[in-house]
């Protein structure tokens, strides 16, 4: 007989059990709507696989993992894809989260599947894969994807395997009837996480509450090797992981480790269940056992019910009477936590629906100051100071929480339980560490966003001074050519005129220039050659045009007169112009001729006009 | 020697600590040579306790001089992005009282995101130059765009901008940032039963 251990601390709040035990397991059947949350388990969530409107089989992924930490999601029966939209999901906070809603169609038809034959010559990476694609996940509470836990890595060997069939919290019987009913599965799937592990020691932990469990398990484990079912003395919190480590093996898991650090692997008893489904029948994980209990429902029993089955159908089952109950929680009543609506679907880790009328869970009591009587330090299974946590909780003093181990609280509420003062510690340490998580995310970033400013400083600093370095080096290349020509002229510095001199110089030159024109074009003038500027021919046609209209009207044969006249002029002109480029040889020639041609043309219609003119 | 000594015990004494003085006066300035201490160690404390917004609302240019300015002792409680958190974490490691937020420097508010709306954005880059930690991306005449996980939420950048087109957008709560609250506090009322015969 091995030895059991006791853990520090503890509380026996009432157990209540027994009003759920005395039914079978009963199956919940198929309701009218099943909601799939997209996240059931702790990492990723999952990426849905089908769209509204696809018609999906029993079994079938509708969601598939993302990463490695992660599960998919099956659909636990056939029907059709409703809706993939915000619903209500079961957590403390009540807000909405993505979910593929199924209209289940009555048929319950099954997706091809099938199961190993033999798992012993299956690998272990093999059945893992088989896990993972079942979408198991820790079924205690958590909902740890079971394929990531149970990958190990060579650095640190497992030598025990430990399945955890404790369930301490009160009103809680779902591992307990398994116990009962279906023992050999449990034996059966622990086999192949074990096999999985390579294990040579595999303990399953029962509290001794629950003697008729103990018995029917004990008698499946018989022929298998290895198997030791161990009963140990009810006490809450005994089914907290490390402190089931602790009972069983004597060790402690260390502060911020895991179990695997001790070469100890812990798993649910529901989880063998869905392994051995999973592997010997290649079922994955559609269903799991519920406690619906609670003084409010006439027939408190244990339930197997399809994953996404909304609660309200589970609570109709056993008669519940919605005006007794004030507040319906989920999980048991010291760690679950109260549901907004009726209509939060189960998911994996749902163990248990409690709907207590008032008197049986009255509301908590108002709080009062805390008196340092250290009761829940005495209560407490992991040896923390709760009154002291609390003190700095209140005063949010991070750093004296952090060092007085406030992430080793698991929050199960012993201290809570026996406060006198009603304080509710639990939720100032669960508002604590969300805030001293947030704390260190913060510094983080703001680290982050420190290097930034400073490189981006440091780039601005840099840019600066290269632009002075440019500025420097033109300068200097300004003043060493300002010397270079310097020394060609070194009179010129001494000769630095005064602007009278310069204004005197520019004038001198302008005269000089404007001499220099007049002279140029009196000697054309001299050269008998009219200056063929545009200038000169604009003001000519301007001066002309304004002596046609000084002039008095001329008769009509006058003007034509006088356009003759222009006319042989510009003809003779032409001529002249044209005999000198035929003897210079230059090919205006062409273009000469043919306006010879057109004023001779416009003096023949000219004169044809001054006869006209003269017969009239 | 030791005649000497006794000869003249008053000079001897002297001698003694006149000789302690320079033996322990020189090993103490050689020290302060030797293990002399780069920058200001307590203003680099501070600096990483602010929250590096670099938002200036605390009248600095800056978290570094604002720490600096700490380290003078100028106020703790001027820098509304830090809020209460920094304010309790600055008390601590200056060993004063904690303080309440000035509200002369802006009150405390939910972390925020700066969102360009892109379709308004034409291209300025002027965002990028008042952007502190370079979390904006863009070039001149192409469109610009935040990096939300750099962004500080220090607001910036919505002043520069000559089309409008920044808005800050708060936090909001999801199922991975939700939190637990803080139990409210019982009024007395609740608590003592004559304290609610009176109030009745």
């Amino acid at each position: 007989m091995r030895k059991v251990w006791d853990i520090p601390g503890g509380v026996h709040p009432p157990e209540n059990k027994a009003q759920s035990v005395t039914r079978p397991i009963a199956s919940a059947g198929i309701p009218d709507v099943l909601i799939y949350p997209l996240s059931q388990h702790i990492g990723a969530a999952a990426v849905p696989l089908v769209e509204k409107g696809d018609l999906v089989l029993k079994g079938q992924m509708i969601a598939e993992a993302m990463g490695f930490v992660s599960a998919p999601v099956h659909a636990a029966t056939s029907g059709r894809v409703t809706a993939i939209e915000e619903r209500v999901i079961a957590h403390p906070s009540g807000m909405h989260a993505p979910c593929i809603v199924i209209e289940p169609d009555g048929e319950n038809r099954w997706i091809e599947h099938s199961g190993l034959e033999d798992y012993t010559s299956a690998t272990p990476a093999e059945l893992l894969s088989i896990i993972h694609d079942a979408g198991v996940a820790g079924m205690g509470g958590a909902g740890f994807p079971s394929a990531v836990k149970l990958s190990t890595r060579p650095d640190t060997p497992i030598h025990t395997l430990i399945i955890n069939g404790t369930e301490c919290e009160p009103y809680i019987t779902s591992d307990d009837m398994l116990m009962r009913e279906r023992a050999d599965e449990i034996v059966r799937g622990t086999e192949i996480i074990a096999h999985i592990l390579g294990v040579s020691s595999i303990i399953i932990g029962v509290e001794d509450n629950k003697p008729e469990g103990i018995a029917s398990l004990r008698s499946a484990a018989e022929h298998s090797a290895g198997i030791e079912v161990i009963s140990f003395p009810t006490k809450y919190p005994s089914g907290g992981e490390k402190q089931l480590i602790q009972i069983l093996t004597g060790q402690e898991v260390p502060s911020g480790g895991l179990p695997s650090a001790l070469g100890i692997v812990c798993q649910n008893l529901g989880t063998t269940v869905a392994v051995h489904h999973a592997v010997d029948r290649g079922e994955p994980l559609i269903s799991r056992i519920i406690t619906v209990t609670g003084d409010s429902c006439r027939e408190p029993a244990n339930y197997e019910v399809l994953l996404g089955t909304p609660a309200s159908h589970l609570l109709e089952l056993s008669g519940q009477q919605p005006e007794l109950c004030e507040r319906l929680i989920m999980g048991g009543p010291m760690m679950g936590f109260a549901l907004e609506s009726a209509e939060v679907p189960v998911v994996k880790t749902t163990n248990c629906l409690l709907a207590p009328t008032r008197a049986e869970l009255p509301p908590a009591a108002p709080q009062q100051a805390c008196i340092r009587c250290g009761i829940c330090a005495e209560a407490c299974p992991a040896s923390l100071l709760p009154q002291q946590l609390f003190w700095y909780a209140t005063a949010k003093e991070y750093e004296k929480l952090e060092a007085h181990n406030l992430f080793d609280c698991i929050e199960c509420g012993a201290c809570s339980f026996v406060c006198p003062s009603n304080i509710p510690l639990v939720q100032y340490y669960r508002a604590s560490k969300a805030d001293i998580r947030r704390h260190h995310l913060d510094h983080e970033r703001s680290e982050r966003s420190r290097a930034r400013f400073e490189s981006r400083q440091q780039r601005i600093e840099q840019e600066e001074a290269e632009k002075q370095a440019r500025r420097q080096a033109r300068r200097e290349a300004a003043q060493a050519r300002a010397k270079e020509a310097g020394t060609k002229q070194p009179s010129r510095s001494d000769a630095a005129p005064d602007a009278a001199d310069v204004i005197r110089a520019a004038i001198e030159r302008s005269q000089a220039k404007k001499q220099a024109a007049a002279a140029q074009s009196q000697a054309q003038a001299d050269m008998g050659i009219e200056p063929d500027s545009a200038q000169d021919a604009i003001d000519r046609a301007m001066a002309k045009r304004a002596a046609a209209a000084a002039a008095p009207k001329l008769s009509p044969v006058e003007q034509l007169q006088n356009n003759l006249a222009s006319v042989q002029s510009r003809i003779s002109k032409t001529g002249e112009k044209l005999e000198q480029a035929r003897t210079t040889g230059e090919d205006t020639v062409s273009i000469l001729e043919s306006s010879v041609a057109k004023l001779e043309a416009k003096r023949d219609q000219i004169l044809a006009e001054i006869e006209e003119l003269g017969d009239s | 020697m030791y005649e000497l000594i006794a000869q003249y015990p008053f000079m001897a004494a002297i001698l003694a600590l006149v000789g302690l003085g320079m033996a322990f006066g020189s090993l103490l300035g050689f020290a302060a040579i030797r293990f002399r201490t780069e920058g200001d160690p307590i203003a680099d404390q501070i600096n990483a306790i602010l929250p590096q917004t670099q938002c200036g609302q605390c009248g600095f240019p800056g978290c570094r001089p604002y720490a600096e300015a700490i380290a003078d002792g100028e106020a703790i409680n001027k820098c509304p992005p830090g809020g209460e958190a920094t304010i309790n974490d600055l008390a601590t490691l200056l060993d004063v009282e904690p303080m309440p937020l000035d509200e002369e420097h802006g009150e405390e508010k939910p972390r925020a995101v700066a969102y360009i709306r892109e379709d308004e954005c034409i291209g300025c880059t002027k965002c990028i130059q008042a952007c502190p930690v370079d979390a904006i991306l863009g070039a001149a005449k192409l469109m610009h765009t935040v990096i939300a996980s750099e962004c500080t939420g220090c607001d910036l950048c919505v002043e520069p901008c000559p089309v409008d087109c920044i808005d800050m957008i708060t936090e909001e709560t999801t199922l991975q940032t939700w939190k637990w609250p803080l139990p409210a506090r019982v009024p007395r009322e609740l608590v003592i039963a004559t304290d609610a015969e009176q109030a009745a």
